[in-house]
């Protein structure tokens, strides 16, 4: 009980203090939160994999599968309701990833790693070359309504961060359940021993492809979101780079807290813009030293400096 | 108390196993046929093929040859998986635990698995229902007090006993206990072993256990098959087997080898 | 018929390239456990190191022994292996050989976004240029068609490469205690190995193969910011196919590769990146670790 009633705290805490802070924020500061939180979405995504032991080098694939829905719709069909669009997104990556999940979950580490990467390099050189999708530059993408309302200037930036501190709120809250679940368990014991797992009944390999579909949905909505936020979609968002600044914020965060990724993708969206305007050559290079120190220092990621895992006692 | 054990079906059988590996034979022709209840065990020198059958039964291994019968069902094809949910356990000579996670834990993953439905997304791990049963089966192996410990800081007894536990999870009809005393201090041996066949006992499981302990050996099997070269050399009451010579010159080392022959 | 030849001479050429970028990779995963995100930067950093020390010859009177560049190219190698290896595997890497093999991924990856920027700052974001010793040699013809000569002196000095790689391993003496430590690591310390000397040994000659790929390539583009970032991805396709750590499967992989992007090339160029992806996943479907399997057996 005492576990439940802290989900809601936190849930409710999170809520006011995104939805209350988001009031004061400068409209920059505004969306680089609405940009890091979508994001965060797609490491936590990575976060999840982890639990159960696999990294994904290849999370970028959904990140663009749902921007693409985003900037096709608008283009192609005119949709631009952001709920139908998310929709959309949830669907799309649940086919790709229903289909690929299963597949991958027969590999394990640096094998799963360079697969999922290549899968989403497939997706980058299939949209390079694709004239007609924008090609290399990819496309514009209409301003999203929210269900007839269509918002425009400070309006529509607060509008589509609060979508998107309510969309994360939600699915933190819902993934904090699964973490603590039987499902969520049995992860962590298949980082452990993934033989002993077997041996006492449990399929690895579906763990890991239910895995893997959730990390796919939490990809297409941070790619959705993040694609409407930006205005524009092109094939970099497939691009191993793309997918490896998701694992930066996966491995800063750690596995233990929710929270802490988000504030890791907020970390990571700061140093970006900072460096972008003050040392625009070597910003990957913090990033790199960043990398390294936090492998070196904090092997659990910040996440451990917010949650201990707790003892088997009471 | 032995009227229907006659004529039954065995609980687990074997017939003609064949297994090598390149020039090296792990097992050859390995027959038998284990009745409901037995509480066999199986010795040899390291490399006659004990743990080899061990990993046919349990299905980490197929054989070459042969076919493999649990209650009259073929399982010789199944993996770990399958055997262990068709109701074959087995315990591991270097304890299989999940290193990161503390003994509760360990009890926990073993019970949410243990559950005929796959384990939930929805369903606590930790609700106090699971954690009550968790409680009782390590205060049943007296492991209670180590609830939230990590595996790195557990006593060698400690492990093997919360390897055995969380085999036992399923409630299985055979369990395979491979070296269950290996390690451990020699005047935790009898303790272990009292604990473990007592609980293997009240749940009327089937059991075999690989043991070099030969005291062991005679004070808990009602039966003994000897491995040699992957092969069975003898198989018989336990007196019966430590007096027969071939034993003694290849198993238990009482009896020195031929010189020639 | 001369479509086919066309695709087979091209696709042995760029097969050529792919096996010295790829190589070096596979060694060094093979004994040092560790898949090197960062060895496309390695590739970069050796052609723009040639990019500057071939642009010095010439400017200091080169022109005098124009053939004199290829020395200058593969120092140019040589000198970032021997500056950056020692580094990055004695300052770093060696913290990580007992750990996860992904955890080798993600330092690797934090050492590619270093140099990436350690790479503007050295040399700027403006493309240089060394076309000198690509037009050195001329041109060959090959039937119908014209080639220049240093394509086919690619695969030439890749064929030595393959070459030395093999005999270096398979013939002599420090060479066959790595080959030992690719096979079995832990059995290998246990049996005395230094395996301190084999790792720097191993890894350096994988920053050597990786700054020579770079060199060679250097003449044939404009070495500009990003040009690791694509061989990397390519490389790690090559030796995935070819099995992880395995020397033979990377020229296998190589070529497989190389002659399947030939021909989509030529047939469908807007296949072009997908078919590489597309045979290493029809190879993995059939052998799930690559063609020349190091197999891995647990021990219960």
């Amino acid at each position: 009980m005492k576990a439940l009633s802290d989900i809601r705290i936190t849930t409710a805490l999170a809520l006011v203090v995104l939805v209350g802070g988001g009031q004061l924020l400068p409209d920059w500061a505004l969306f680089l939160m609405t940009i890091a939180l979508a994001k965060g979405l797609v490491s936590l995504g990575i976060v999840m994999q982890m639990r159960a032991g696999l990294v994904s080098f290849g999370q970028g694939l959904f990140f663009c599968i749902g921007a693409y829905v985003s900037g096709l719709m608008a283009n192609f069909t005119g949709v631009t309701d952001i709920f139908l669009l998310t929709a959309l997104a949830v669907l799309a990556c649940l086919a790709v990833g229903g289909a690929f999940g299963p597949l991958l979950a027969n590999y394990r580490g640096i094998f799963f790693a360079m697969l999922s990467l290549s899968l989403s390099m497939i997706l980058y050189g299939v949209l390079s070359k694709m004239n007609s999708l924008g090609g290399t530059d990819g496309l514009n993408v209409a301003a999203p309504t929210f269900a007839g309302y269509a918002p425009e200037g400070r309006d529509l930036s607060m509008t589509l961060y609060l979508y998107t501190v309510v969309i994360v709120v939600f699915i933190g809250a819902m993934l904090r359940t699964g973490f603590d679940s039987q499902h969520g368990l049995v992860s962590l014991a298949i980082r452990s021993n993934e033989l002993r797992v077997e041996y006492l009944g449990a399929s690895v390999r579906r763990t890991n492809a239910i895995n893997y579909v959730i990390s796919a949905v939490l990809g297409g909505i941070g790619g959705v979101i993040t694609g409407l936020a930006i205005g524009h979609v092109d094939p970099e968002y497939a691009y191993w780079t793309t997918s490896g600044e998701f694992v930066f914020v996966a491995i800063l965060a750690g596995y233990l807290s929710i929270p802490a990724v988000f504030v890791a993708s907020i970390i990571l969206e700061l140093v970006r813009s900072f460096s972008n305007l003050y040392f625009p050559n070597t910003w990957q290079m913090v990033l790199g030293v960043f990398l390294l120190v936090i492998i070196l220092a904090l092997p659990n990621g910040l996440g451990s400096l917010f949650q201990r895992r707790r003892e088997g006692g009471s | 108390m032995s009227d229907s054990s006659t004529g039954a079906t065995p609980a687990l059988e074997t017939r003609g196993l064949m297994k090598s590996f390149g020039a090296v034979t792990a097992a050859h022709d390995i027959t038998v046929s284990v009745p409901e209840k037995a509480v066999w065990s199986l010795i040899g020198t390291n490399g006659a093929g004990k743990t080899t059958f061990v990993n046919m039964v349990t299905g980490y291994l197929h054989p070459d040859e042969g076919t493999i019968l649990f209650q009259g069902r073929d399982i010789t094809r199944l993996g770990p998986r399958e055997v262990t949910r068709a109701g074959i356990c087995r315990s591991f000579q270097i304890p299989q635990l999940c290193s990161e996670l503390t003994v509760l834990e360990n009890m926990l993953v073993s019970l949410a698995i243990a559950d005929p439905k796959p384990p939930s997304f929805f369903r606590k791990a930790r609700e106090s229902a699971a954690e009550d049963r968790a409680m009782q089966i390590l205060k049943r192996f007296r492991i209670e007090e180590y609830r939230g410990r990590l595996m790195s800081e557990l006593p060698a007894g400690v492990r093997k006993l919360l390897d055995i536990a969380m085999s036992m999870s399923g409630h299985p009809k055979v369990m395979l206990l491979d070296e269950p005393t290996s390690g451990v201090a020699a005047e935790e041996k009898f303790p272990i072993m009292d604990l473990v066949m007592e609980a293997l006992a009240a749940e009327n499981v089937t059991t075999l256990f690989v043991e070099h302990d030969m005291e062991i050996v005679t004070r808990y099997s009602d039966r003994v098959l000897a491995f040699y070269d992957g092969r069975i050399i003898a198989d018989d009451a336990p007196g019966d087997v430590l007096n027969d010579p071939q034993v003694q010159r290849y198993v238990t080392g009482t009896l020195a080898p031929e010189a020639t022959s | 018929m001369d479509l086919l030849l066309v695709i087979l001479v091209d696709g042995l050429i760029y097969g050529a390239w792919l096996f010295i970028i790829s190589v070096g990779l596979t060694l060094v995963f093979g004994v040092l456990g560790i898949l090197n995100l960062a060895h496309g930067s390695l590739y970069a950093i050796g052609a723009y190191a040639t990019a500057t020390a071939v642009g010095i010859y010439f400017a200091y009177g080169g022109d005098a022994f124009p053939l004199g560049s290829y020395i200058v190219m593969a120092f140019s190698a040589l000198l970032v292996a021997v500056v950056i290896a020692p580094i990055l595997e004695r300052g770093l890497l060696r913290h990580f050989y007992h750990r996860d093999e992904v955890i080798g991924v993600l330092v690797t990856y934090g050492v590619f976004l270093i140099l990436e920027d350690a790479i503007k700052l050295i040399w700027g974001v403006d493309p240089l240029f060394v076309y000198e010793p690509y037009d050195l040699l001329g041109m060959v013809e090959a039937g119908p068609l014209f080639y220049v000569a240093y394509d086919f002196l690619v695969i030439a000095v890749s064929a030595v490469t393959g070459f030395a790689v093999w005999y270096f391993l398979n013939r002599t003496r420090r060479g066959k205690v790595m080959l030992a430590v690719i096979h079995d690591r832990e059995m290998s310390q246990t049996m005395g190995v230094n395996v301190d000397k084999v790792f720097l040994l191993a890894f350096g000659t994988g920053v050597f193969l990786a700054a020579f790929g770079g060199a060679l390539t250097a003449p044939m583009i404009s070495v500009s910011p990003g040009i690791g970032v694509n061989v990397i991805i390519v490389a790690f396709a090559v030796i995935i196919i070819g099995g992880l750590g395995s020397i033979e499967g990377a020229a296998l992989g190589a070529v497989m590769v190389g002659i399947s992007r030939a021909a989509s090339v030529h047939l469908m160029p807007e296949l072009e990146l997908f078919i590489i992806y597309f045979v290493m996943a029809v190879v993995l479907f059939f052998r799930p670790e690559g063609i020349f399997v190091r197999t891995q057996t647990r021990k219960i």
